[in-house]
Parts: structure tokens; sequence; C-alpha cells
């Protein structure tokens, strides 16, 4: 009795973590499932089909393809202007600084259903036509404010000591942005990347708004749940956790070395994806 | 808003002095004005579009206007989805809230040297599709599952099912939006210095009276983000009610959708999204009011 109060709390704790992945469990178990009918709920025998044929059915690698296609483009721009704001907002002064925070707070507080009706309301007012382009100017939209986010938390944890001793050695501030402030704030900037494209990467519902007849990997799953989503979509997105699982972690150790080295504290660069906040 | 984002930073360095030049001015430039174009303009649009009203004899062709009776038919319409809508994501929020909180609390004050590694944990799942973690709640709550059939034995479902009814759609929002309430919280929690509480310790308070006076108070900005960034995408998803819920559970999300891209009632679907819009700006203001524009972002 004693022992369950005093490591209450720690058992509580792994049971919440535990829950978070009961479903990815389910996912990851039934890529290996041979469903009984339509639809793969329930576990009916094992099978490594749709591991070893991964674009056997027409739609899931084209959708998929064109998930990171949209993922790379909106990341790239979208990791570019959010750095560049973070700078502004810490390094700078400049008037009208509380509409600047606000306008990037508020996408991130906005519904998306919301987000994306509007952006479509747009696009029909402007005749602008559904495709590629709307979605990607849509995910660049709602991805700017969490580069800005994670970039900036990055920026106010440096050590400002390390650009001084730059300067007291004489570097001009081309040369302390190149050699210092800049290697220093990749690691957020590289977090803000990986949480950008894995936040437009499953981007659903501004998506299905604004994609016209595009089909990414969301939509196609959402189109197939009415029919029953293949087991290799189940199989991709095992894929693609474990991937970014690898990645995050990969990050994670990196970062613990060098901060070793450094002597100083590192922003988390994992937990940003809060959605994501997906937003999500 | 430094709540999304925790950090495993204990010690806050020095700020650098900020310089005013022109620089700072087009540094922001190119990313404010893609916010300005394709969020707060898309806005207004919405906001017009409301004020439409249809061409006669033209389905799905509308014309501006200023028709105030959309808000009066979105209303009287769709009433029942948004009181829905705000039951539901005020259930998850709650749930959200008492789950996330010991394990929050835990990650910050009892994790040592897993502290980074437990955060990852917490987001991870989120690289899921988070369609496919949705959908994975059919199959954890079905009818012939371990959950539905324990919860029966037991005679504590009144419909005899968990799928399809509200329980499931307050189960899947409270699961998929769990992450943001436990980092804010974290971030809240992280801030504190131990040794108040160990103070309040010192001075004979019961753990339960120093959780009461110094921890609760003290993360009740974590608590307020968390809340905010639960609610807010919760009251405006439709995944979770489509999923897991029936027809009868539909949330105001799923009308928005319909309206806009099944029956093409622009004018319609646009009310719809500028009154949750305005409930959810109003949250946010009063939130702002109480913290301040600089800790948002």
């Amino acid at each position: 009795m004693r022992w369950l109060r005093k490591h209450i709390l720690a058992i509580i704790a792994i049971a919440v973590l535990v829950y978070l992945f009961i479903p990815i469990a389910v996912i990851m178990v039934l890529s290996f499932n041979n469903p009984a009918g339509k639809f793969n709920l329930s576990w009916n025998e094992f099978s490594t089909d749709a591991w070893t044929g991964l674009c056997d059915v027409p739609g899931v690698c084209s959708s998929f393809v064109q998930s990171i296609e949209i993922g790379l483009i909106a990341t790239i721009i979208a990791t570019v202007l959010g750095t560049m704001i973070s700078f502004a907002l810490v390094r700078y002064r400049f008037r009208g600084r509380s509409t600047t925070n606000l306008l990037i707070f508020l996408p991130m507080a906005t519904p998306e259903v919301v987000m994306g009706a509007s952006l479509l309301a747009l696009f029909l007012n402007m005749k602008f036509p559904l495709g590629i382009l709307t979605i990607t100017v849509a995910h660049i939209m709602f991805i700017i404010s969490f580069v800005v986010v994670t970039v900036k938390a990055r920026l106010q944890g440096m050590d400002p000591r390390l650009e001084e001793a730059a300067r007291d050695l004489y570097a001009d501030s081309r040369a302390v942005f190149r050699y210092v402030t800049f290697p220093l704030v990749l690691p957020g900037i590289l977090g803000a990347a990986l949480l950008g494209f894995s936040l437009s990467f499953d981007d659903f519902i501004i998506s299905y708004f604004n994609a016209g007849t595009l089909v990414t990997f969301p939509i196609f799953i959402w189109g197939a749940a009415q029919r029953g989503i293949p087991v290799q979509v189940n199989a991709l997105a095992t894929l693609v956790f474990l991937i970014a699982l690898a990645i995050v972690l990969g990050g994670q150790f990196f970062q613990f070395r060098r901060r070793k080295s450094l002597d100083r504290p590192a922003p988390l660069v994992a937990a940003e994806k809060v959605d994501a906040f997906s937003r999500s | 808003m430094a709540v999304v984002m925790p950090q495993a930073t204990t010690t806050k360095p020095a700020t650098v002095a900020q310089r005013k030049s022109s620089t700072g001015y087009l540094l922001l430039f190119p990313g404010i004005a893609w916010l300005g174009v394709f969020f707060a303009i898309p806005l207004v649009t919405l906001f017009a579009t409301s004020l439409q009203t249809p061409i006669e004899g033209k389905t799905g062709k509308y014309q501006p206007g200023f028709d105030v009776g959309n808000y009066a038919d979105a209303i009287s319409q769709y009433w029942p989805q948004f009181l829905r809508s705000f039951l539901y994501a005020g259930t998850a929020t709650v749930l959200a809230l008492v789950i996330a909180y010991p394990l929050a609390y835990f990650i910050a004050f009892r994790a040592g040297k897993w502290r980074s590694l437990m955060l990852v944990l917490v987001v991870a799942p989120s690289f899921a599709s988070f369609l496919l973690r949705t959908y994975a709640w059919k199959t954890i709550l079905a009818d012939d599952g371990p959950i539905t059939s324990t919860l029966n034995t037991l005679h504590l479902l009144p419909d005899g099912r968990l799928l399809n009814t509200w329980v499931a759609v307050v189960a899947g929002l409270t699961y998929n939006f769990l992450p943001f309430m436990i980092l804010p919280l974290y971030a809240a929690l992280e801030k504190i210095d131990p040794r108040l509480v160990e103070a309040a310790s010192d001075l004979y308070a019961s753990p339960a009276t120093a959780f009461r006076k110094i921890t609760w108070p003290l993360s009740m900005p974590g608590v307020v983000a968390g809340t905010l960034l639960t609610f807010i995408p919760a009251a405006g998803d439709y995944i979770n009610a489509s999923l897991l819920g029936s027809p009868k559970n539909r949330m105001i999300g799923n009308a928005i959708q319909n309206n806009f891209i099944e029956f093409r009632d622009y004018p319609m679907a646009s009310a719809l999204s500028f009154i949750l819009m305005a409930i959810i700006l109003v949250l946010v203001f009063t939130y702002i009011r109480r913290a301040g524009t600089e800790d948002l972002v």
C-alpha cells in the first residue's frame, strides 16, 4: 500500500502514455491483417501482402506521393518565411508588434474548418481554380505560425554571450551570423521544418476544402473510409510513423551530445507537433 | 505561444538588445503579407459571403448583398449542432485536463533524465495519420470489442454500445487533442520553482494543501492555454463526429462542410463559420486580456 502511494503518479503517467499509443498499436497490427470483408476493422488472419505490395491498390501511392510533394514545397517556403519573422521578432524593434503577434497567433487558434471555408470563399469569389496551387498556398499559411513559434523559442534560448564573444574576436556581423548564430539556430529551424512537414502531410480539413479534384493521402483515406480503407494505408502510416520517430529520436540524441559539449540546455526539437497542435 | 513549445531550458538567458532598423520590416514583410492575404483577407471574404443573397432561379449562385437573415437561419436551423459542438468539446476538454495533468506533472517534476524521451512519446502518436488514429477507435470501441463487452457485462451502457454514440465522439476528441493539453501544462509546471513547494511543506502544509495553494495556481497559465488549445480544435472538428458518431451526433463542422461542399449553400456555410469564429475570438480575447499578446507566440 505504501509502495502504491509512492508510485501512484508514475503509474498514472505511464498509463496515460500507453493510452496515447493504443491506436498506434491498432494501426500497426492491422497492417499485417488479411481482413475478412472490405473493412479492415477486426483481426482475421496474418498476412504480409500489404507490406510486400505497398502500391498494389490504385490511388494509395499516387496520393501518398502527392502529399509528400505538397509537404516539401509548403515546408520549404513556410520555413523560410517563418524563420525571417522569428529573427525580426527577437532581434529587431518595430511598430505594430502586438498586431503582428496576433496575426501569427490567430491561425493556430482558428478551427481548421473556418480557415478552410474562408480560403475557399476567397478562391471561389476570385474564380481561382482549385488544385495543387491552392492547397500549397493554404498549407504555407497555416504552417508559418508554427515555424515562428519553434524558431523564436530557439533564438530566445540562445546564449547571447556566444555572439558577443565572436564580435570581441573581430568577427563582422556577417561572420557572426554565418559561423555562430545560424549554426546555433539551425536545430530549431530543422525542428520547425519537420513539424511543418508533418502538419502539412497530415492535414485533412483545410486540404479537403481547397483540393478541387486533387487527392492527397488524407483525402484518399477519407474517401476510402466509407468503402473500406486498404491495408496498404495502414502499412504506409506505420512506415511514416517509424521514420518520423527515428528522425526525432536521432535529433534528440544529436542534441544531447551537442549539449554536453556546449554545456547549455537546448530546446526540445520534437515536442512541437501539437497539433499539432494537428492543430490538427 | 510559448506554451506550445515546452523547452528543457531552466535558466533564462539575458536577452539580446533589439536593433531598430529597416531590416526588421524587410524580414517581417513576406511572411506577414502571406498571412494577411491568405488568412486575414479570407476572413473578410467569408464575412462578405455570409451576407450574400441567392440569385433567383440559379442554385449555387449568389450575389453580394446584406442579408443578415442568413445568420438567423444559421442559428435556428443549426443550433443543435452548435450546442453539441460546445458540449462535446467542453466534455473532451475537461477529460483531457484530468488525464493530462498527472502526466504533465510527472514529466515536469519526477521524470529526471527521462523527461525529453517522455515529451517525445507525448508527441509521437501525432506522427501517425490523424484520420487513421481516429479510425482505429472504431476497432477499439467496436461492439464485440473488449471495452464494450466489459461495460455491457457490468450493465453500464444504456444503449448497449459505444460506437456511433456521443460517448465515442467525445472519446475520440479527448484522445486526439490530448497532446495540446499536455504540452502547455508541462510548460507551465516546468517553470515552477520546486523550492516553493518545499517551503510550503516546511511550514507544515500537507501535500494536498501545498498543491492547492502553490502548484495549481502557478500552473494556471498552462491550464488556460491547454484548455483553449484543446477546446478550439475540438469544437471545430468534424472528423470524430463523422467516423465515430451517428447522424444524431453531428457537430457544427459537419454542417459547415456539408453546406459548403455538398449543398453549395455558401452564404449559410459562411454564416456558420463566422458564428463559430466569433465565439472562439471572444474566448481568445478574454485570454489575451489576462495574459497579453507577447505570451501568445
